[in-house]
């Protein structure tokens, strides 16, 4: 879409819109093998990152546009072009100019407008090979959306004079805006710059006709501009940079004046026109202006007493007279590879060991790096660039490094890194992998879309000592908490960083570590920080690091619970109607093999295998899962001897018979009324005998998630189903009090916390003991149930035993119903205290549910209009309930 | 001029939202990516939405029903990902010409339902053309800058053969979107330019870029200003944004288009930025409050939803809509 006055726009990372007021755009000719011999060295030697600095020097000179030449002979343009436009797009401070792409060869120029996402400038087409490939390839570079340079030369060659100049270049107007409907604000003629003063006299006109037919093309073709290449004009004058800077800028001023609005100048070779010596400004511009017939004469002969170096180069290098450490962060900052070895050798000395210049100075720059990421101040291929120069540091610290450790080459740790199942977003993994082995850690990427079962069997098969997870859209969220899921399955101790876009601490701690119990999972925010968590959960303050990860995570997990709950709440109502379904008809209950009450009585051996020991070191202040902890580096010891101290108590309990097991357990009919759970008598089941209040959970769900109650898990009176509920209370606790009190009376704390905390496990041991039994015999719905107990502590079983007091129904005064019903006092001496704590404190009570599609939840905030309806269901006084259920109201 | 064009003229028009999270709604196993069509295909398909088309139709069929009915004009067919680029990740280039075609034949079927109901608000279908998971602008090895893991030549086959089977399905314009790499965009503009011209047909094209985040430019680093001269060689129905933004986080830039775009301007925000589970949770009313600012502004003349929306927003930014004038074109563009 274009329309007469419409502007020239162009872009890199960045907009460039040459406007009438724009005056003078002015293109970096640097990157010219053609015109620059160092450049032509550096990319015949593939010396890269110096061609880059060419091309940075420039932009940072004030290049607006620039120009790129790879037309030699000697080297393979077409792939020149393409290698140098790729690496400049990794650079976002050359980036962000737009580029021109200079060839003579339409192959090359082709070639790289297939590698600039911005709007670049083509440099150039004619008329040269006759109208039909000019408007081939016109036709190309309209549909590559670039502007295009056209060149004053047609079939009988360049144009010379005044008028070949305006009437090439109209014809070419007309063929470009008639037939090929180029855009006319995206056409530029160079209508060529020759030099003047060479002595020749048919010369004498040549800076004078650019100037004119400047003035005809800006004057007669609507839209178009006008460039050229200004280093020409001083040709003669080759060697005498004074006489050049001072030429360029007196054309430069007269071609503006004229209407020309771009031109490939080098900003090192120009002097400002006003503080050019008035004499010399005279000379040349009786040379440019052919005022007189002796111009060149009078200038070349004063051109002997001016000479000299001309002006110093501008590029701003005051960052290098800061001290090294600055310096170091400038480099990695900016992305600058130039003096990274220099400036790391420098700090190198400073230092006693050449590793501190990696975990000083170097961390301390990507730690900046790290932030302006963080704060939207840097963006990814500025990060990337940022750890090349990292890596190079690093790469010329490590022979120093591995000097001191006596020429071995050995890593600090084995990293697994791998983009999760179903994603392909692998950059930001990259990074990390980049920056961890610039670190000295040996990183064994496994790519992108990698299935759980290809980590796990990769971690073990290489001994790896972190796994880092990464993926960036949501749905990778959850192939992290498979991956976890599997790690914990597969038994592996090995600590899982979780990294990527859409991850987050809150979503680590909640969703991931949660199901992982072998090792620490930990969010890691972004590349920088990933070295400093590899490196202490290397380290040997290990488990200081993770209990302070472990500390915050719970804190996290606590606010986020709490956050949750502040979420929309749905009205009982509407929790009702998205309530967990069961498809009552096409289920199959399984009948119990017993109904009523009925008496358990175990032996502490008996007990012994069901202890899940974890629980017991947290006791103690010992963090570390059994029954790794007791090789713990820093813990294990006390954990030993923890343990042989618990094991010889153990077998007193047992054989002397300190504590005594006594547990009730009953099946009863059961239907759902509603959230209330209907109990009949297994004599005559149409008699009522109790009821159970279940809660429903009333946060505002996800679609296709429901609204739970733990009556959704017993078939409804309206099924015509028959169901049942079973109920138990178990205590480990008989006889305790009289030891507890021979502990004390002997100020021996230590055994009576022991016994204690023994006598809590063993009663956990009996619920879980219990359980089973019901499963497998009792009520025997899973009969052939052969689960170890490992798998018992993860609630591999069918079923679920929630207590009262507890998420899934949190309302304690449910525990009154549950011991009449059981007559649970009798039975084993466990009563309830007024604040319904059960005494001894060694004991457990609970309900059992068999249903298959049973799984433990939580309740989480409820509205008062839950509170009200459960008073009058348990004709409870309003504020009796509120009190109770104080923790959970909305 | 197109019809389109000229009910552009009248008034804003919508389209649709979200494809996955209404796919997301069912629970669909391995098995339903494979109903018919690929039983035996070696490796696994779940997630790759794309064949839904194909394997469960009357799914597809059913979204673009119901945003139909919710109000929007223009349905974007299930084609996101409906390259061989794309698709080489599940061994399914084959498919990519079905894919294209079945998909806006689908859509073609329900927009021409809603057509014939009421005439009044005619229903159009935009052939989808995703980003492709390849940047031909940043190389996926740091270590070697230089790299590229797909070159502009292999974009432009690939967009060409979508761009082919997608006008052979129907659709009535194309939408080049979720622009993270322009350099992919200028490709697809590029095959599309030669489709058009080796078909002798001129059907409109819009583009819609994505801004990743407040730095307010792309992912390969362009601003919105360069991004949209970068494509405004083609002469497009509309340049917008879409995706990875909340609609009130995308304003900013929608005003840089509103102010410099010489095309129609679209956007189709996400429902807010994802929580910390990757759910969009911001509610239709949440959005719609925010849309009613760039209408107050007179920003748009397309507006839609992309993820996390669903038909309820897609409805409430449709009844919002109806009582404002569609963004007028500036006619100085500079």
């Amino acid at each position: 879409m274009s329309n007469s006055n419409a502007t020239l726009k162009l872009s890199g990372l960045e907009p460039l819109i040459v406007t009438p007021e724009t005056n003078f755009v002015n293109v970096g000719e640097r990157t010219n093998v053609t015109g620059s011999r160092k450049f032509l060295r550096l990319i015949k030697e593939e010396l890269f990152d110096e061609a880059l600095s060419v091309a940075r020097e420039q932009v940072e000179g004030g290049a607006q546009i620039i120009d790129i030449n790879m037309d030699e002979g000697m080297i393979d343009g077409k792939e020149a072009m393409v290698r140098f436009l790729n690496l400049i797009a990794a650079e976002p401070d050359i980036a962000r100019v737009p580029v021109m792409i200079d060839s003579s060869k339409w192959e090359i120029i082709e070639a790289g407008l297939k590698c600039v996402q911005g709007k670049g400038v083509v440099n150039s087409i004619s008329l040269k090979e006759g109208e039909e490939q000019f408007v081939e390839y016109a036709t190309k570079i309209k549909r590559y959306g670039a502007a295009v340079i056209v060149m004053a030369f047609d079939e009988d060659g360049q144009a010379d004079s005044y008028e070949r100049r305006i009437e090439i270049c109209e014809r070419s107007y007309r063929v470009l805006v008639d037939k090929v409907k180029f855009p006319k604000e995206d056409i530029i003629f160079d209508p060529n710059i020759f030099p003047v003063a060479t002595g020749m006299e048919e010369h004498n006109n040549n800076a004078l006709d650019f100037f004119r037919a400047t003035k005809w093309i800006r004057e007669n073709l609507p839209g178009a501009h006008v460039s050229g290449g200004v280093s020409n004009v001083s040709f003669s004058f080759r060697g005498n940079n004074v006489v050049r800077e001072a030429m360029h800028a007196a054309f430069l001023y007269h071609a503006i004046q004229n209407g020309m609005d771009m031109g490939i100048v080098n900003p090192s070779m120009l002097e400002v026109y006003d503080d050019i010596d008035k004499q010399l400004l005279e000379y040349i511009e009786d040379v440019l202006l052919n005022r007189r017939d002796d111009a060149t004469e009078r200038l070349l002969e004063h051109a002997q007493t001016v000479s000299g170096e001309g002006k110093v180069r501008v590029v701003d290098l005051s960052w290098r007279e800061t001290n090294v450490k600055e310096r170091l962060a400038h480099a990695l900052v900016k992305g600058i590879t130039d003096y990274i070895e220099e400036d790391t050798e420098e700090c190198r000395l400073t230092f006693e060991r050449p590793i501190e210049v990696i975990e000083g100075p170097l961390m301390d720059g990507m730690n900046i790096v790290g932030d302006l990421f963080g704060s939207g101040k840097m963006f990814l291929p500025q990060v990337v660039k940022s750890a090349r120069v990292m890596k190079k540091a690093v790469a010329y610290l490590l022979p120093f490094i591995e000097e001191e450790k006596g020429g071995e080459q050995s890593f600090a740790g084995r990293v697994l890194m791998a983009t999760v199942k179903g994603d392909v977003h692998d950059i930001g993994k990259n990074i990390v992998g980049v920056v961890l082995s610039c670190n000295n850690y040996e990183v064994i990427d496994m790519g992108v879309m990698v299935a759980p079962e290809k980590i796990i069997e990769e971690a073990i098969a290489q001994k790896v000592d972190v796994i880092g997870l990464s993926g960036l859209i949501t749905p990778s969220l959850d192939e992290m908490v498979t991956v976890a899921k599997e790690m914990e399955r597969a038994d592996l101790s090995i600590p899982l960083m979780i990294g990527g876009a859409t991850t987050s601490k809150v979503h680590t701690a909640v969703k991931i570590d949660e199901h992982f119990t072998k090792d620490q999972a930990i969010h890691v925010l972004d590349a920088s920080r990933s070295v400093t968590v590899v490196e202490q959960l290397l380290g040997s303050k290990k488990p200081d690091f993770i209990k302070g990860i472990e500390t915050e995570y719970s804190r996290v997990r606590e606010h986020h619970a709490k956050n949750r709950a502040q979420k929309q709440l749905l009205s009982l109502d509407q929790a009702r109607a998205n309530k967990f379904q069961i498809d009552w008809e096409q289920e199959s209950i399984a009948k119990p093999n017993f109904l009523g009450r009925k008496e358990i009585s175990v032996t502490t051996a008996e007990l012994i295998p069901f202890i899940d020991w974890t629980p017991f070191f947290r006791t103690w202040e010992l963090h570390g899962k059994y029954p790794a902890i007791l090789n713990d580096e820093v813990v294990g010891e006390e954990a030993t001897k923890l343990f042989a101290d618990a094991k010889e108590m153990l077998n007193s309990i047992a054989n002397e018979n300190w504590l005594q097991h006594k547990g009730i357990i009953g099946i009863f009919p059961a239907n759902a009324v509603e959230d209330d759970i209907l109990i009949y008598d297994p004599e005559d089941e149409t008699k009522q005998i109790s009821v159970q209040h279940a809660m429903r959970q009333q946060t505002k769900k996800a679609a296709g998630v429901t609204n739970i109650a733990l009556s959704d898990f017993i078939a409804p009176v309206d099924s015509g189903k028959k169901d049942y509920i079973g109920g138990f209370v178990v205590t480990s606790g008989i006889g305790i009090d009289s030891k507890v009190e021979a502990f004390e009376a002997d100020h021996d704390d230590y055994n009576s916390i022991l016994i204690k905390a023994l006598a809590d496990r063993l009663a956990e041991a009996f619920a879980e003991y219990g359980h089973k039994l019901v499963r497998t015999d009792i009520w025997g719905y899973s009969k052939d149930e052969s689960l170890d107990n490992d798998e018992l502590i993860k609630e591999k079983y069918v079923g679920i035993r929630p207590a009262p007091g507890y998420p899934a129904c949190p309302d304690h005064t449910e525990k009154i119903g549950l011991f009449e019903l059981l007559d649970a006092t009798n039975a084993t001496g466990v009563e309830l205290t007024d604040s319904l704590a059960m005494t001894p404190t060694a004991a457990v009570s609970g309900w059992y549910f068999a249903s298959p599609h049973s799984k433990y939840f939580g309740i989480g905030k409820i509205t008062g209009e839950q509170v009200k309806s459960l008073a009058e269901r348990k004709e409870m006084e309003l504020h009796v309930m509120e009190r109770w259920l104080s923790p959970n109201l909305h | 001029m197109n019809r389109i064009q000229e009910i552009l003229q009248e008034r804003i028009l919508v389209l649709d939202g979200a494809m996955g999270t209404m796919i997301q709604r069912h629970t669909l196993e391995e098995e339903h990516f494979r109903t018919n069509w690929f039983e035996d295909h070696p490796s696994s398909l779940k997630g790759n939405n794309d064949l839904l088309s194909l394997t469960q139709p009357e799914i597809i069929k059913e979204i673009h029903s119901v945003y139909f009915e919710a109000g929007a004009d223009i349905a974007e067919t299930n084609t996101f990902s409906g390259t061989t680029i794309a698709q080489a990740d599940y061994g399914l280039e084959s498919a990519v010409y079905d894919i294209n075609f079945h998909s806006a034949k689908i859509a073609r079927e329900v927009a021409d339902e809603f057509t014939a109901r009421e005439p009044h608000k005619p229903r159009f279908v935009a052939g989808s053309m995703g980003p492709t998971n390849r940047t031909a602008s940043i190389s996926p090895d740091v270590n070697d800058p230089g790299f590229r893991a797909i070159s502009f030549d292999e974009l432009v086959t690939a967009y060409k053969q979508q761009a082919n089977a997608l006008i052979d399905g129907g659709v009535d314009l194309l939408l080049v979107e979720t622009v993270f790499d322009t350099l992919n965009a200028k490709a697809a503009l590029f095959a599309i330019d030669e489709v058009l011209t080796e078909r002798e047909l001129d059907l409109p094209i819009m583009v819609s870029g994505t801004i990743t985040d407040q730095s307010g430019r792309t992912l390969t680093g362009q601003t919105t200003e360069a991004f949209l001269i970068s494509i405004s060689h083609m002469n497009l129905l509309s340049v917008g944004l879409n995706c990875a933004l909340g609609a009130s986080m995308m304003r900013p830039y929608l005003q840089v288009l509103n102010k410099k775009a010489p095309f129609n301007v679209s956007a189709h925000p996400n429902a807010g930025l994802p929580n910390e589970f990757g759910e969009y949770d911001e509610t239709p009313e949440l959005m719609a409050a925010q849309i009613k600012e760039f209408l107050d502004e007179g920003l748009v003349n397309i507006i839609g939803g992309c993820c996390g929306t669903t038909p309820d927003h897609i409805k409430a930014i449709a009844d919002l809509s109806a009582n404002y004038t569609p963004r007028k074109q500036l006619v100085d563009v500079e």
